[in-house]
């Protein structure tokens, strides 16, 4: 056996432990962190598989501001946890085990017998690269020729801002999400809140521009600069914005409204609605990710942050 | 920029007009993007503008259609599928897309003048997110693509969830939060399906992949796997823990969009995955399996609702009722070839989906005029409200009335498919669960009329008036799905028999008498509330012996609405979705 296969191995049994921890603990918060890790080491599964577009992904969200919210939310029902009171008996433990051992089978089954050499469309993605001179193939599937899919998403992520927010009581509609916080000027967090965000946001944008050849993006660069913002946002270094703030709006919705426009530039001047002007194609492409990077920094900041709770004064 | 092989087929070629179904994606999603950076003074206005392009665009692609040969086809970026994505109009679509554009249309115009969506936060949450609401489905009937109808479903989920708590009260968010992880869950059943089809087709275009599936193991699993997670977003029993709460905690427009609208998208869904993707997959147990459900649906959801207090719960069970009825057609358009086939069964389930999201966005406009005028919707204190809201009441009467099967309604016309094909496919016992479907419908809307048109016990002191506006788009609406059945459908749907040219005659009056006779006698027999005329009806001598009777049945709808609330729970509604996805894999994979 190779080190590689021991390294699989030993990778997939820890990552099965931790899914099943996840599942079996009872504490909401140990579950939580167990579920942090798990994400992580997914993310590194993905590595091994060649998907490091998507390991960068699953590390940014399952891992990081995933388990953010996971965390808080944990800490938030420590309080009201009433595990034992609300839990269901064997009979239905027993059943929704065996059910869930049958699927479970049954999908293990379906991706044993998928066949050897997958039916794919990598190739042809790769040769039609040359429409928008990337050369990152997963950014042609996402700006190109998915783009509606991507464009939609992005809109998804506006709902989803719209959802935070519709909670908030009405007294505070328009002000600043999450508390105030206030932490010691000169701790821990407000030393790492001044070292880091220099580097990170340096990082988060290199991830951002090398994803038009190599691995990386907009969402994976987005999701590093929201994590840099909450950082000083959680020192005190920094408060949220006010949520009736134009500025904000305007970022917020800037990815899928530049990205429609251009699609809709394409429906009027070009061939089609979303398609890029083959001359034009990388500069429109980075444009749209440029706006884009911006909003997913924000939105996934402004999610995390929550409802607005405190009244613009 | 066509790639260098050979032509493209037909449904792979933008068509002409092709620009319009672009056009009725981008202008909801463009209201939505607008209002959100205008907002808190104009997001109304925004909204009222663009629901008049929304319905032209929708009218403007039922007229192109038929004009044209096959489908009205856009290719996305001129990829075309599988590398690119395709929007695609069949006569489905069209159908959907414009009861959806005219269901909007009246709930705009109810919403506008609705004193409850005037707080700043509620009216941004709402105008947005009935934008975000029609481009979603307007994705979900035109998508071409298993994974563009994902983020479809998506976008709306996430904005059906928000409007469910629109008030901000305890219950509702906690019904708007079972509502989101439920839907999740169904989302990642979904989801996984479709993974596994791109690892064994190597595409997700539907019309690519029903060329290409088979009925291998694998394909099974994703079939089962997709059905079930649809199904758990259309709330069919039993996996509807999150439906009541949910419709009946919305504000009334909410509401109407969510129980009229929302639930047909998954629905739709399923319609597109069954008869485009895999008509040969789901074989013949599986499609009986799904009616079965559809006709438990039916029982659990009239009965429980005959026994609610609250009239919006009980139009909200009601659409338990109605999701049921969409599912009797999948066995009755199960053909000898072995394959579901686009036959009268098709046009008659469809028939029936938009009858129900037009007559059902009218119920609950309805009941939200009665709410606001009243202060309450207890049923028992329904009377006297056909005196001072008579078009709201007049408006519930005829939608439920429409529900029923009155000719010339679209529900009527879906029924005499149905039955029908239940003929043609000697499936009686199909015959017999939709015309219990429509005795049932009759039993609770008799049981509300009987209420809200005895006069007040004391005189009500309204709270306020309901603008004229809001009953007239109530009205209107009811009007709607009362009028479905004189639609020219041939050209939208495909109707081998052609359609019952019967509509006013004798014989069509004497139909609506089954479910309206039929349909007082179950109100009599099973609502716990007793009929306020049955107290000073003559017919003493009969008391005892309908007493006895009645007391037996309302012993037994006391058991059906334990069960109901038994599959209610949380862990109860998990489990019956495995089973669920195991029922239909295994019946799947039997039928090969």
């Amino acid at each position: 056996m190779s080190i590689a296969t021991v390294f699989e191995v030993v990778l997939a049994t820890v990552v099965l432990g931790f899914g099943f921890w996840t599942t079996a603990v009872r504490k909401t918060y140990s579950a939580a962190v167990g579920f942090v890790a798990y994400g992580l080491l997914v993310a590194l599964i993905w590595v091994r598989l060649d998907a490091v577009d998507v390991a960068l992904t699953e590390a940014a969200i399952s891992g990081g501001l995933g388990g953010v919210l996971l965390l808080g939310a944990a800490a938030r029902l420590r309080d009201s946890e009433t595990t034992a009171a609300e839990a269901p008996g064997n009979l239905t433990r027993a059943c929704a085990a065996v059910l869930s051992v049958l699927i479970a089978a049954a999908l293990a089954g379906a991706v044993w017998l998928l066949p050897e050499h997958a039916p794919t469309l990598a190739p042809r993605i790769v040769a039609n690269a040359w429409a928008t001179s990337l050369a990152n193939p997963v950014t042609n599937v996402l700006m190109a020729f998915r783009a509606m899919d991507t464009m939609l998403e992005k809109v998804v992520l506006l709902l989803a801002i719209i959802g935070v927010w519709s909670l908030a009581p009405d007294t505070a509609w328009g002000g600043r999400p999450g508390p105030c916080h206030r932490a010691d000027p000169n701790g821990v967090l407000a030393f790492l809140a001044r070292l880091l965000p220099p580097v990170g946001i340096v990082v988060g944008i290199y991830v951002f521009w090398t994803g038009a050849d190599h691995p990386g993006g907009a969402f994976q660069g987005g999701a590093i600069l929201a994590s840099m913002w909450l950082l000083a946002i959680m020192a005190g270094l920094a408060d949220t914005p006010a949520t009736s703030r134009r500025w904000l709006r305007c970022i917020l919705i800037a990815g899928p409204g530049l990205f429609l426009a251009v699609g809709l530039g394409g429906l009027w001047f070009g061939s089609a609605f979303l398609a890029y002007p083959a001359a034009y194609a990388k500069p429109l492409i980075l444009g749209i990710e440029v706006a884009m990077i911006l909003t997913i920094a924000a939105t996934l900041g402004l999610l995390l942050a929550g409802a607005p709770e405190r009244s613009v004064k | 920029m066509l790639p260098a092989a050979a032509a493209p087929a037909l449904d792979a070629m933008t068509s002409t007009g092709g620009f319009l179904l672009v056009l009725s994606i981008v202008v909801p999603v463009t209201g939505v993007l607008l209002a959100f950076i205008l907002g808190d003074q104009y997001e109304r206005l925004v909204a009222c503008a663009i629901v008049p392009f929304g319905l032209a665009i929708a009218a403007a692609i039922v007229v192109a259609l038929p004009q044209g040969n096959g489908p009205v086809v856009y290719v996305l970026g001129a990829w075309p599928p599988p590398l690119g994505i395709a929007l695609r109009a069949d006569g489905l679509s069209a159908v959907m897309l414009a009861a959806t554009a005219v269901v909007i249309c009246a709930v705009a115009a109810f919403a506008a003048a609705d004193f409850s969506i005037t707080e700043t936060r509620v009216s941004f949450t709402f105008w947005i997110l009935l934008l975000a609401i029609w481009g979603a489905l307007n994705t979900i009937f035109l998508g071409g693509d298993l994974f563009t109808l994902y983020v479809a479903l998506e976008l709306l989920t996430f904005a059906a969830v928000p409007l469910v708590c629109l008030d901000g009260r305890g219950e509702t968010l906690r019904a708007a939060i079972r509502y989101l992880l439920f839907a999740l869950l169904g989302s990642v059943l979904y989801l996984l399906g479709t993974t596994l089809l791109y690892g064994l087709y190597g595409t997700l275009d539907i019309v690519l992949l029903g060329r290409r599936i088979d009925t291998q193991p694998a394909a099974v699993v994703a079939a089962a796997l997709m059905t079930t997670g649809l199904l758990a977003k259309t709330a069919l029993v039993p996996l509807h823990l999150w439906l009541p709460p949910a419709h009946a905690g919305a504000p009334a427009a909410a509401s109407a969009i969510l129980s009229g609208l929302v639930v047909k998208g998954s629905f739709f869904i399923i319609v597109r995955l069954w008869f485009n993707v895999m008509p040969g997959l789901p074989g013949f147990i599986a499609t009986q399996l799904l009616a079965g459900l559809g006709g438990v649906a039916i029982v659990l959801g009239s009965v429980v609702a005959l026994r609610q207090e609250r009239l919006k719960l009980l139009i909200a069970y009601s659409t338990l009722a109605q999701i049921g009825y969409l599912f009797l057609m999948f066995p009755l358009a199960f053909g000898a070839s072995g394959r579901l086939e686009s036959s009268g069964a098709l046009a008659g389930g469809l028939l029936q989906a938009i009858s129900h999201a037009t007559a059902k966005a009218a119920m609950f406009l309805a009941a939200g005029s009665i709410y606001a005028t009243l202060g309450q919707d207890r049923i028992l204190g329904l009377g006297g409200v056909g005196r001072i809201l008579p078009i709201s009441v007049l408006a519930f009467a005829l939608s439920g009335l429409a529900l029923m099967g009155l000719p010339p309604g679209g529900a009527y016309l879906a029924k005499e498919l149905l039955l029908q094909a239940a003929a043609e496919k000697e499936q009686w016992w199909w015959a017999v669960v939709l015309q219990a479907g429509g005795v049932f419908t009759g039993a609770y809307v008799v049981l509300v009329l009987a209420h809200a048109l005895t006069a007040a016990k004391e005189p009500i002191t309204p709270d306020s008036s309901a603008p004229r506006i809001r009953e007239l788009a109530t009205l209107a609406l009811a009007l709607c799905s009362l009028m479905l059945g004189l639609v020219p459908w041939e050209a939208y749907l495909s109707i081998p028999n052609g359609v019952p040219s019967d509509k006013f005659g004798i014989g069509a009056l004497f139909k609506m008498l089954l479910p309206l006779l039929g349909g007082t006698g179950v109100a009599i027999l099973l609502a716990p509330s007793k009929l306020p005329s049955w107290r000073r009806s003559g017919w003493n001598e009969l008391m005892p012996v309908i007493s006895s009777v009645r007391r037996g049945s309302l012993a037994s709808s006391a058991i059906v609405e334990a069960g109901d609330k038994f599959l209610r729970q949380w862990p109860i509604a998990c489990i019956s979705v495995l089973t669920l996805a195991a029922l239909f894999g295994v019946s799947m994979l039997g039928a090969h």
